[in-house]
């Protein structure tokens, strides 16, 4: 067992990493949840075609937390995910309005350089989308195509961020086997590492769990909750026990008349325990949604 | 009795699929089977390089092989850069309802059902009389890549439409440019689909007679140059069938290295595909 290193944390210093540039990711020195904001909408409204998904939603998300966006289906949860990283953009008829901030950068803006952007927002879906390449081409294509480090330090890199998502162990023997023939649990792992790679500020996650089985959902679960601090999560949800569990902050989202909206929002702890809107009570004791 | 009727029905489609499969078969082996009964006593190795003789009739097919590799090498070289742009630029680029993708994707459909005889005045009127390369290796090639471009563009598209849009989507949220989503992500999901446009082409390329008459020629001499005209195997094996009296024997020898070849073809590229679907290597850039 000598040659299994421990996992080390995140990296620290330029020093600890030759070759890397001073591209690092958010570091929260302080204990997390320090409210400060990371990513501020306002008036945020999502349209498809000419129909409207999300109307003039108003939310501050904290730097260095973990906030869950919760609501049943249809409700604009994702596409307010979607619009923070401008993947909108893909989707044809869609048009997005409002302001969105991240840091003083206004994501919204036609001028905004979307690559940059993406690099700073990581994104993980549902389902564990991996392309059909090696396990260590999945995660070089990223680091390659952003140019960020020389290609001596990918190794080192590659290593560092499977450390990160508990998968080192798992697959150091097999990096160049087919990616898709991991575990679904694994999988998501492997994305997530695949986003870190790029050092992003802010993870996006899109019911990363709901496609896992309860086990590998419980090893997920564990690796978001050790992001906090180090990166701003934001997760959609369904499952309100999870978000129980792992958010510092709650939005509910909710489809009123077919059109969604931000009914409520605030720390987990007082959104559990003494929530402001019906519509929020009613969902989280079960008796709606 | 209902097990009993299902039974019966279940049989009569079995049999039904089965003599489809087998009349096919039959079919493909029948002209298999005839080809080697008449052309094997010719086919020698000396027949593969020799010259012909006596309008064909003697000799071999050397110059006319060579011929018919330079022709199809001019076609695939001028096709593939052109119909995979073109593909990209359909499948990537334009809109699924947009008028002018609309527009090319019709343009193509009609242009693959065109009879190659109208290839062959076309490739005639523009390669050899109005760009003046004369009856040429050149202008045969690019009048068969003009007649196999619809078929390599439209199969090339859909293995891009085939790809899911999980990965353009997730290539896109790790801040991929265009260039590199369609590079590193999709031409090699793309490539099995590719390979088969390809072959498809290349088969139709092979087989063509009426193109090439009135574009590479007939002359059975060994060329020298892309520029002199040159004699492909299916239309030596018309020009003996049916021109020279006496030429059946070595019509069909010709016939069946014209079909090996094919089927070879055939074999490599589905061998390359497999290989390119099991490995799931991404090529060293």
């Amino acid at each position: 067992m000598d040659n299994i290193q421990p996992a080390p944390q995140l990296i620290k210093t330029k020093e600890q990493l030759p070759g890397i540039q001073t591209w690092l990711p958010y570091q929260s020195t302080q204990a997390c949840c320090e409210p400060v904001a990371h990513i501020r909408a306002r008036d945020l409204s999502i349209m498809y075609a000419n129909q409207l998904a999300l109307q003039k939603v108003n939310l501050v998300i904290n730097k260095g937390c973990i906030t869950a966006l919760v609501g049943p289906s249809g409700c604009g949860k994702t596409s307010f995910l979607m619009s923070i990283n401008r993947l909108t953009d893909l989707i044809p008829r869609c048009t997005v309005t409002g302001q969105l901030q991240i840091n003083e950068f206004d994501v919204l803006t036609p001028s905004t350089d979307l690559l940059h952007l993406r690099r700073q927002v990581g994104m993980i879906f549902q389902k564990p989308t991996l392309f059909p390449f090696s396990i260590k081409k999945n995660l070089e294509l990223p680091i390659r195509e952003h140019g960020q480090h020389a290609r001596e330090t990918w190794a080192a890199l590659i290593e560092r961020t499977l450390q990160q998502v508990g998968l080192w162990d798992e697959v150091k023997d097999r990096l160049d086997q087919p990616a898709q023939a991991l575990s679904g649990g694994q999988q998501q792992r492997l994305c997530l590492a695949r986003a870190m790679t790029l050092s992003p500020e802010i993870l996006l996650l899109d019911e990363p769990c709901s496609a896992l089985d309860p086990i590998s959902s419980g090893i997920v679960e564990d690796l978001i909750v050790s992001l906090r601090g180090q990166y701003t999560v934001i997760i959609v949800t369904h499952n309100l026990a999870q978000a129980r569990r792992i958010a510092d902050d709650v939005a509910i989202f909710w489809a009123i008349d077919g059109i969604g909206q931000l009914i409520e929002h605030g720390p987990a702890r007082t959104i559990f325990e003494s929530p402001q809107h019906e519509l929020t009570s009613a969902y989280i004791t079960g008796a709606r949604g | 009795m209902l097990t009993q009727t299902k039974n019966t029905e279940e049989r009569v489609w079995t049999l039904m699929i089965w003599s489809s499969v087998g009349l096919i078969s039959f079919g493909f082996l029948w002209i298999l089977g005839d080809l080697l009964w008449h052309g094997w006593t010719q086919l020698s190795w000396n027949f593969l390089f020799s010259s012909p003789e006596n309008s064909g009739r003697e000799g071999g097919i050397g110059p006319i092989l060579i011929s018919t590799s330079l022709i199809i090498g001019v076609c695939m070289i001028i096709a593939w850069p052109i119909g995979l742009g073109t593909a990209i630029f359909l499948a990537e680029y334009t809109k699924d309802h947009h008028r002018f993708g609309r527009l090319i994707r019709g343009s193509l459909d009609v242009l693959a059902g065109v009879p190659s005889i109208v290839f062959g005045l076309f490739g005639n009127a523009l390669f050899c009389q109005a760009l003046g390369l004369g009856f040429s290796i050149l202008s045969g090639g690019l009048t068969l890549a003009c007649m196999v471009l619809p078929i390599l563009i439209r199969t090339t598209e859909e293995s891009f439409r085939a790809i899911t849009s999980d990965q353009r989507l997730s290539a896109a949220a790790l801040g991929f440019s265009r260039s590199t989503t369609i590079w590193c992500i999709l031409l090699p999901a793309a490539m099995p689909g590719l390979l088969a446009g390809s072959i498809l082409g290349l088969g139709r390329a092979m087989a063509e007679t009426a193109a090439l008459i009135f574009t590479s020629g007939y002359v059975g001499r060994m060329p020298e140059s892309l520029l002199d005209s040159g004699r492909a195997l299916s239309i030596h094996i018309y020009d003996l069938a049916m021109n020279v009296a006496g030429g059946n024997p070595n019509a069909y020898a010709t016939a069946i290295v014209l079909v090996s070849l094919l089927i070879i073809i055939n074999l490599v590229a589905s061998w390359i595909a497999d290989q390119w679907t099991t490995s799931n290597q991404l090529p060293n850039l």
